[in-house]
């Protein structure tokens, strides 16, 4: 016992350094993003524009228009949809106990991508004619009620009896998966070339159209999954040992898998419907944080969240940079920027990978 | 008394000219003198009326002239343009093909009063002179315009003399890639099945609809006399692909030798050059379907 307790305090010490440093990253990668892109704009302009948006009265610049309807929403967008996606990851890891579970794996994506296709190939052909031109919220509105309705359909199948089994979960989220893939495909037999450049670019994520519209609409979906993330930690923590040891510990673990199930499924739908499909943060980030941090919900689940979105807004800020005045799809940048450190990193700690 | 009422009378004249000038200028400063042009076809018509000088940026789809995409700044691809990327050039028009996106972006544009002009697309021969037309509207040099518009207008109607002087309309086959031994050829309501028709020619792909991967099967059936090409600057057709190819190469083209290759812009780009295209392609149609072109 005596021996535990100061490596506890060293552990609980490296956590508020990692903390404190991720916020700090974040804060110092939010105001390079809202103060840098392609308009080259001063910073005391960028920082009278902002006070404007907070209200304080003044000339309206050329800026405001740049950096308040632009650069705000989008840098805010970025935050909630990393911090959401590596969220959903983590919180999948430690429900299914998998190290290679992700948002992707109830559904989600799959559901969301099918939904989107149709919209994209399909709408042009059977809703133009009927109410004109297609209004802009559709095809984020369809990938949203695709994807959550993909999980519920899952989830369904996966439930007998009150319960639900991770594992016909698991294997008919595959399923489902392959289903969903072969529809994509037949659609992008069907599409133009035009349609098909669509698909591909929506395949690969963008924020290129962030609006606050969007932040509003995007918001109240995922935040529910962050507030909620304290009380799935300790779910999570006693599932690590195993569900009918959690249930013998009193958790009501059915109730869990539920919830997390629906917030993830929430939160990913809106992440996708807002930026197209945007791989490999779920995966790479709680993994980062638990071969520095080790496994302990607690501490994994929120900064998993800061790291996405650290990993994310960097990402943003460097597909808009690269080619400008042109824009990368950004999930170029979070595989390229995210594999290559996830890589070292488990060459240089080849034991602790594993949950 | 007659020196003021002169005074008067001059100064009269002096304000009315002065008038006179500045709403001169005011026109001068409406027209626009810094053009973002999004789409090949575009920023083709721009150079063909020599006002390159006001561009400030084009896409990624603006192939030709090739000084275009070396000497402007680039927007990126039409369909993924970057709102605050396009906005960073501070361009007072944006014209456009209508395949132009994302909505989203583009509203933002127009929310930063960014004048925004949409072209149609359209793959005939009146939709290409009316494009330049209206550009040249835009732009406010409607002297250049006309005179181009008139020598596309003249190109088109040699090229309706050549066609007519077919003798039948060969069946071509347009493959837009030919990639592990897939072809994707250009179908129904493609442009390259315009370019075809334009020139004459049959399209032998008219089974399926848009630029789709034709079946081995659906490739022998298709008959082609002449089959097709995209070639890069500086890469021929790889007659060698074709040729070899299981299916390709039992068709009447491959057994004649009877295959050509074409720039991607210049023969599907629907700008100025769309009539030299047309009797390009006439002149490789005619050269293998046994005529002296």
């Amino acid at each position: 016992m005596s021996s535990l307790a100061p490596l506890h305090k060293a552990a609980r010490q490296k956590q508020r350094t990692m903390l404190l440093l991720g916020l700090f990253l974040l804060a110092a990668l939010a105001i390079l993003s809202v103060a840098r892109g392609a308009v080259s704009i001063p910073l005391p302009d960028v920082l009278s524009a902002l006070a404007r948006g907070l209200g304080v009265s003044g000339e309206a610049g050329r800026a405001d228009l740049v950096v308040l309807a632009i650069r705000l929403p989008r840098t805010l967008l970025v935050m909630l949809v990393g911090a959401a996606l590596a969220l959903s990851g983590a919180v999948m890891q430690g429900l299914f106990r998998n190290p290679l579970a992700d948002p992707g794996l109830v559904g989600v994506s799959a559901g969301a991508a099918l939904a989107a296709g149709l919209m994209i190939v399909l709408g042009d052909i059977l809703l133009v004619p009927l109410m004109g031109k297609l209004p802009f919220a559709l095809l984020p509105l369809a990938a949203f009620v695709g994807g959550l309705a993909f999980t519920l359909l899952l989830y369904a199948i996966a439930t007998r009896e009150g319960r639900t089994s991770m594992a016909t979960l698991l294997l008919a989220g595959l399923a489902l998966g392959a289903l969903a893939g072969a529809a994509s495909g037949f659609l992008s037999y069907l599409s133009d070339d035009r349609q098909l450049r669509d698909l591909t670019f929506w395949a690969l994520g963008s924020f290129s159209g962030a609006s606050w519209t969007k932040v509003m609409a995007v918001a109240p979906i995922i935040l529910p999954l962050l507030l909620a993330a304290p009380f799935l930690a300790r779910g999570l923590n006693a599932l690590a040992l195993g569900e009918a040891e959690a249930f013998h510990l009193g958790l009501p673990v059915q109730r869990i898998k539920a919830l997390a199930i629906v917030l993830v499924a929430l939160a990913v739908g809106a992440s996708v419907a807002a930026a197209g499909v945007i791989g490999f943060v779920g995966i790479v980030v709680p993994h980062l944080v638990r071969l520095t941090l080790g496994p302990d919900h607690t501490v994994l689940l929120p900064l998993s969240a800061l790291g996405g979105a650290i990993l994310l807004l960097g990402a943003d800020i460097a597909a808009r940079a690269l080619v400008a005045p042109a824009e990368l799809p950004i999930g170029i940048i979070t595989a390229l920027l995210g594999a290559p450190f996830f890589l070292w990193l488990l060459l240089k700690r080849k034991e602790a990978i594993g949950l | 008394m007659r020196t003021p009422r002169l005074t008067i009378a001059s100064l009269g004249a002096a304000i009315s000219s002065l008038v006179m000038a500045l709403f001169i200028t005011q026109c001068r400063a409406e027209a626009a003198k810094r053009i973002v042009a999004v789409g090949g076809a575009v920023t083709e018509v721009i150079y063909a009326l020599g006002q390159q000088q006001r561009l400030v940026a084009v896409d990624t789809t603006s192939l030709f002239p090739p000084e275009a995409l070396r000497e402007k700044p680039n927007v990126g691809y039409m369909r993924a343009l970057s709102a605050e990327g396009v906005l960073s050039l501070k361009p007072d028009l944006m014209l456009a093909l209508d395949a132009a996106g994302p909505p989203d972006a583009l509203r933002l544009l127009r929310e930063a009063d960014v004048r925004m002009d949409i072209l149609p697309e359209d793959l005939s021969e009146a939709g290409v002179i009316k494009r330049i037309r209206t550009i040249g509207h835009v732009l406010e040099v409607p002297r250049e315009s006309e005179v181009l518009a008139r020598t596309v207008e003249a190109g088109f109607a040699r090229l309706a003399q050549e066609r007519a002087s077919l003798k039948r309309s060969p069946r071509v086959l347009f493959i837009l890639s030919l990639a592990n031994g897939r072809v994707m050829a250009g179908g129904r309501n493609s442009s390259a099945d315009a370019m075809i028709k334009l020139a004459g020619g049959t399209n032998a792909a008219d089974a399926i609809e848009g630029y789709k991967p034709l079946s081995d099967e659906g490739l022998i059936a298709s008959a082609p006399d002449v089959i097709i090409t995209m070639s890069r600057p500086g890469v021929t057709v790889d007659e060698s692909n074709i040729l070899n190819h299981p299916a390709l190469s039992l068709t009447p083209a491959a057994k004649n030798r009877a295959l050509a290759g074409f720039d991607g812009q210049f023969l599907l780009g629907f700008g100025p050059r769309t009539p030299e295209a047309g009797l390009a392609l006439l002149d490789v149609l005619k050269r293998h379907a046994g005529e002296k072109p």
